[in-house]
C-alpha cells in the first residue's frame, strides 16, 4: 500500500508550473505578455492620480538564448504615483499581492500580470529585478530582489535610497527575459498603437531591440476621471461574501445592514427588498441562520428592483476621448462614437463604448478591422472567439449600406470591476448575453450614424454628378440651337446653371 | 416634270424649315432663362392604334415630354439638338449619311453615344418632333435593295442634277438609294409593279424578262423591305399610278414582309407614306400550297405562334384573304419558298403561276378595296 504525500504548493508555484494560463505560452508570445503587463501597470499608475501617463519602454538585446530566442533586458519607466517603499518588495515579489483587490475598474484585475513577467523572467534568466520607485517624495528607493518561489515571497539582494533632489515621481522597473522579439514584433507593435489609440493622453515610447524607436505623442491632456471604489452590488454576492459581511457587521438590523453594505440600495429599496424577501426590518443580521443566509442570498438575486449599479467605479474613456484617440492613431474621413449607459452581468457593472470609423486612413483589407479593448487594453489575440467578433458577424450590414470591402474600423471598448474574460491571457470576452445585448446595441446606435453619412455622401456625389451633368450639356445645346436656329450670339445660360447649383444646395 | 421637281425641293425646304424651328424654339427658351423642353407623341406601345381609314398605325393623343430639367431627359435632349443640327447641315448641303455614320460622326462632336440603338432612337425621336422621316433628313439604313424596269429617272443629287437613267440598264438592277429614291420619275412603259422578297427570285424574274412580257417594274425586297424602299414603291404607286404586286415565301414571315409594305409597321407609326394601302399579296398563299401541290416543310412552333399573334393583328382584319390564309397554313400545317415551283421547272413560276396570280389577285384584293373607296 503505497502512501500518498501532501504538500502545499505556494501561489507563486502553482504559477510557476501553470504559467500557460496567464499568457506565457511560448517564447514570442511570453515577451509581448511581458511588455503588456509592464506598460498596463504604469498605466494604471499614472491614471489613478489623473496625470497623463509618460512611458517609456526600452526593449534591448542581451544574448542568443537558443537557437531561435534571446534574452532581452526590459526597462519600463512610467511618472505614476509611485510606490511606498515598504511596499515594493512584495508589489513585485509575491503573487497576488496588489492594490488591485477592489470593486473599481483597472488594467490588471488579479495582481498578477506584472510579477508574473518579473516571474517568467526570473525563470528563464535566474536574474534578479530592479526597481526604482519614488512618490515623489523627498528620497527614491531602489531595489534588486528575486522571488523565492516555493515560499512566494520576495528576496531582497540589494536596496539602496538616494535623495530625490528633483522632485521625480514615478517608477522604473528593470529586468531581463527570454523571448523571441522577431517573431512577436507585429502584435508588439500592434499592442502599442491601440493602446496609443485608447489612452489619447499618454505618451508612449518603445525602443525595440535593433533601436528602432516607436513614439506615440499624446493628443490631449484631458483625462478621464479615475475610478471611486464601490461596495459590492446586491446581484453580485455570494454566500461567502454575505457571511463575512455579517462577521464585520456592526450593524444591528436589516435595513442599515443592507444600507450599509450594498451599492444603492437606500431605505426605500431595503424596506421593499425585506417584504419581498419575508425578512422583518428589525432582524439583526448577525441572527441570520446558514438557511437564512442562503435564502437572503437566492432573494438579492431574485429581486428585480435593485438600481442597475452606478458608473463611479468604472473609467470609461468617454465618447471624447475615444474620438480623440481614433482621430489621432487612424484618422479616418468619418467617426461615430458612442458610449451606452452602465449595465450589469452577474452584479458587475460594465461600460461599452463603440465606434467606427469609415475611409482616411483606415485601410482597406476586404473585411472590417476591429480592435477590440477591455478596461483600455488591447485584446490581440483570439478575436474570433470574442463576443465582439460574433455580434459584429450577426449585424445585418446590407441594412446600413455597410459592405466588408469598405475602408471600416470597428472599435470596441468594454470596461468593468471585472471584465468577462474567457482565460486569465484577457485575450477574449465571453459571450455574456448581457455583454453581447449592449455590444449589439451599441453597433447598431453607430452603424445607424453610419449609414447616415454613407446615404448623405451618396446624396452629394450624386449631387455633384448632377451638377456636372447640366455644365456638361447646358453648353452643347446652347451651342448647338445657335447654330439650328440662325443666331449669332449665344443665349446667356448663367442664370439658368446657377439655377440648377441653388437647387443643388437646397436639396443636400 | 417641273413641277415635281418643285415638289422635292419644296419638301426638303419644309425639312430644314421644321429643323429650324426646333432649333429656334430651344434657343428662344434658353435667351428666356428657361430649361428648354419639346413635346412629342408617345411611341409607347399603348399609344400606337391602327387607323382604319389610313390603313396604317397611327400614334394616339398621348403626348411625352423632354426637359433639360430633368437630369435623365439632359443627355437625350442635348443628342436631339445635336442630331437636329447634323440633319440640318447633311440636308442643307444635299449630303447623305448612313444610320452607322450618325453614330460615329456624334463622336467628332464629342456628343457620344453609347451604342447604335441610342443614336438611332434619338433619330427616330427628331422624325417624331418632325413628322419628317430620316430620309428627309438625308440619313439612311445600311440595307439596299434593287429595282429593275423600264422607268426614265433624272437624278438631283449634287453632281448628277438633269442626268437620266433608264432602270434596265443595269442587269443586276439598280440599287434604291439616295440618288434613286430622290429622282424624278420621267417615263415608263411598265403597268405594274412587281415586289419580290428575294434577290435570288428577282434575278431569276430578269433573266427571264418578267419586265418586258408581264410590263413590270420589278423591285427587290431583301426580306424585310427597308423604310426607303417602303416610301418609294409608294411614290411609285402614286405618281405612276401602277398596281402593286408582291411575291413572298409561303410562311408567316413571308405573309408579314407583304402586309408591312400594304399597312406598315408599329415602328413607323409616327410617320406617313411609307405603305402602300392599295399594294397585293399575290402569293405565295396557303392556299396556293395545295392547288400547286408545291414541296413543303412542316411548320415550326415559332412559326404557329407568329400565326396565332398575326390573327389578331389589326392590319390582317380588313381583307378576308389575311384571314382565309392564316386558317388555311394552321390546318395544313405546311409552309413553302418561292423556289419551290422549281419542281416543276426553272420557267415555271414565271410563266403559268405569275400570270394566273396577276389576273386572279386585284379581284379578290380589290373588291373589299373598292368598296371603302
Amino acid at each position: 500500500m503505497s502512501q500518498a504525500t501532501f504538500e502545499e504548493m505556494s501561489v507563486s508555484d502553482f504559477f510557476y508550473r501553470n504559467r500557460d494560463i496567464a499568457g506565457l505560452t511560448n517564447p514570442s508570445r511570453s515577451i509581448f505578455v511581458a511588455i503588456r503587463e509592464v506598460v498596463e501597470n504604469s498605466l494604471d499608475a499614472a491614471e489613478s492620480q489623473k496625470i497623463p501617463p509618460d512611458v517609456y519602454v526600452r526593449l534591448s538585446f542581451e544574448a542568443e538564448a537558443t537557437k531561435e530566442t534571446q534574452i532581452y533586458k526590459l526597462r519600463v519607466q512610467d511618472n505614476g504615483c509611485g510606490i511606498q517603499p515598504q511596499f515594493i518588495p512584495s508589489a513585485f515579489g509575491q503573487v497576488l499581492y496588489g492594490s488591485k483587490y477592489k470593486l473599481k475598474q483597472a488594467r490588471g484585475t488579479f495582481g498578477l500580470g506584472g510579477k508574473m513577467a518579473v516571474l517568467y523572467g526570473q525563470i528563464t534568466t535566474h536574474k534578479p529585478v530592479l526597481v526604482t520607485s519614488s512618490t515623489g517624495q523627498e528620497k527614491i528607493y531602489s531595489f534588486k530582489l528575486m522571488i523565492d518561489i516555493q515560499r512566494n515571497k520576495p528576496i531582497i539582494l540589494d536596496r539602496k535610497v538616494i535623495t530625490n533632489k528633483d522632485n521625480w515621481r514615478g517608477t522604473v522597473i528593470e529586468f531581463t527575459l527570454e523571448g523571441d522579439y522577431l517573431r512577436a514584433m507585429p502584435k508588439i507593435i500592434e499592442y502599442f498603437k491601440q493602446t496609443a489609440l485608447v489612452n489619447p493622453y499618454a505618451n508612449i515610447t518603445f525602443v525595440d531591440p535593433k533601436g528602432r524607436l516607436y513614439k506615440f505623442t499624446r493628443a490631449t491632456s484631458v483625462m478621464p476621471d479615475p475610478p471611486t471604489e464601490t461596495l459590492p452590488h446586491p446581484y453580485g454576492v455570494d454566500v461567502e461574501l454575505l457571511q463575512r459581511l455579517i462577521q464585520v457587521t456592526t450593524c444591528t438590523n436589516m435595513s442599515t445592514f443592507l444600507r450599509q453594505h450594498f451599492h444603492r440600495v437606500g431605505e426605500i429599496t431595503a424596506q421593499k427588498f425585506l417584504d419581498f424577501a419575508g425578512l422583518p426590518v428589525s432582524k439583526n443580521p448577525k441572527k441570520l441562520s446558514h438557511e437564512e443566509i442562503v435564502k437572503l442570498m437566492q432573494n438579492l438575486k431574485r429581486y428585480k428592483d435593485f438600481l442597475p449599479p452606478d458608473a463611479s467605479c468604472l473609467s470609461p474613456l468617454g465618447e471624447e476621448l475615444l474620438k480623440a484617440g481614433v482621430m489621432k492613431e487612424l484618422n479616418p474621413e468619418y467617426l461615430v462614437v458612442h458610449q451606452r449607459k452602465p449595465s450589469t452581468y452577474a452584479g458587475h457593472p460594465f461600460i461599452v463604448e463603440m465606434a467606427i470609423a469609415y475611409g482616411g486612413g483606415v485601410p482597406k483589407t476586404g473585411n472590417f478591422v476591429i480592435y477590440r479593448f477591455a478596461n483600455k487594453i488591447p485584446l490581440l489575440y483570439d478575436e474570433a472567439s470574442d463576443v465582439a467578433y460574433k455580434v459584429i458577424s450577426a449585424m445585418t450590414w446590407r441594412r446600413y449600406k455597410v459592405t466588408p470591402d469598405m475602408p471600416i474600423a470597428i472599435l470596441i471598448h468594454v470596461c468593468s470591476t471585472k471584465v468577462p474574460y474567457k482565460t486569465v491571457g484577457k485575450e477574449f470576452i465571453s459571450d455574456r448575453i448581457e455583454v453581447r445585448k449592449e455590444e449589439a446595441n451599441a453597433i447598431r446606435e453607430v452603424s445607424r450614424q453610419l449609414s447616415h453619412f454613407l446615404t448623405r455622401q451618396e446624396h452629394v456625389h450624386m449631387e455633384k454628378k448632377r451638377l456636372s451633368i447640366f455644365n456638361k450639356y447646358l453648353p452643347r445645346i446652347a451651342e448647338f440651337s445657335t447654330t439650328l436656329s440662325g443666331q449669332t450670339k449665344r443665349p446667356d445660360i448663367d442664370k439658368l446653371l446657377k439655377s440648377v447649383q441653388k437647387y443643388g444646395t437646397e436639396e443636400s | 416634270m417641273a413641277q415635281k421637281k418643285a415638289k422635292i425641293t419644296e419638301r426638303k425646304q419644309e425639312v430644314l424649315k421644321g429643323l429650324k424651328a426646333f432649333g429656334t424654339s430651344v434657343y428662344n427658351q434658353l435667351d428666356q432663362g428657361v430649361f428648354p423642353s419639346v413635346n412629342m407623341p408617345s411611341r409607347s406601345t399603348e399609344n400606337i392604334t391602327y387607323d382604319e381609314r389610313l390603313r396604317q398605325y397611327i400614334l394616339g393623343e398621348k403626348i411625352v415630354g423632354r426637359s433639360t430639367r430633368n437630369i435623365r431627359h439632359i443627355k437625350p435632349f442635348t443628342q436631339l439638338a445635336w442630331v437636329a443640327l447634323f440633319s440640318n447641315e447633311l440636308t442643307s448641303q444635299r449630303k447623305t449619311s448612313t444610320l452607322r455614320d450618325v453614330y460615329y460622326s456624334a463622336q467628332a462632336y464629342e456628343m457620344t453615344f453609347s451604342d447604335q440603338q441610342e443614336s438611332n432612337n434619338i433619330i427616330t425621336d427628331l422624325e417624331t418632333l418632325t413628322g419628317f422621316a430620316r430620309e428627309d433628313f438625308n440619313i439612311f439604313p445600311e440595307e439596299r435593295s434593287a429595282i429593275f424596269g423600264d422607268l426614265d429617272v433624272a437624278y438631283t443629287v449634287p453632281g448628277y442634277e438633269g442626268k437620266s437613267v433608264n432602270l434596265t440598264s443595269h442587269p443586276d438592277g439598280v440599287l434604291i438609294g439616295p440618288a434613286i429614291t430622290s429622282s424624278e420619275f420621267l417615263k415608263t412603259s411598265a403597268n405594274k409593279i412587281i415586289a419580290i422578297e428575294k434577290g435570288a427570285l428577282f434575278t431569276r424574274f430578269i433573266e427571264e424578262s418578267v419586265h418586258s412580257k408581264h410590263k413590270s417594274l420589278l423591285i427587290s425586297c431583301g426580306g424585310q423591305a427597308p423604310r426607303q424602299t417602303r416610301s418609294f414603291i409608294r411614290r411609285l404607286h402614286d405618281e405612276l399610278n401602277l398596281p402593286v404586286f408582291i411575291l413572298t415565301d409561303g410562311d408567316p414571315w413571308g405573309m408579314h414582309i407583304a402586309q408591312v409594305i400594304i399597312s406598315g409597321s408599329a415602328n413607323a407609326a409616327h410617320l406617313r407614306d411609307l405603305n402602300t394601302p392599295d399594294a397585293v399579296w399575290s402569293g405565295v398563299w396557303a392556299s396556293d400550297i395545295i392547288e400547286y401541290k408545291l414541296p413543303t416543310d412542316p411548320l415550326d412552333e415559332v412559326d404557329i405562334k407568329r400565326l396565332y399573334e398575326l390573327q389578331k393583328d389589326p392590319r390582317y382584319q380588313n381583307d378576308p384573304i389575311w384571314q382565309r390564309e392564316i386558317k388555311t397554313f394552321l390546318k395544313i400545317r405546311r409552309k413553302t419558298e418561292l423556289e419551290a415551283f422549281s419542281r416543276y421547272g426553272l420557267t415555271y413560276i414565271v410563266d403559268k403561276y405569275l400570270p394566273t396570280k396577276l389576273e386572279a389577285v386585284p379581284d379578290v384584293a380589290a373588291g373589299p378595296d373598292k368598296k371603302k373607296k
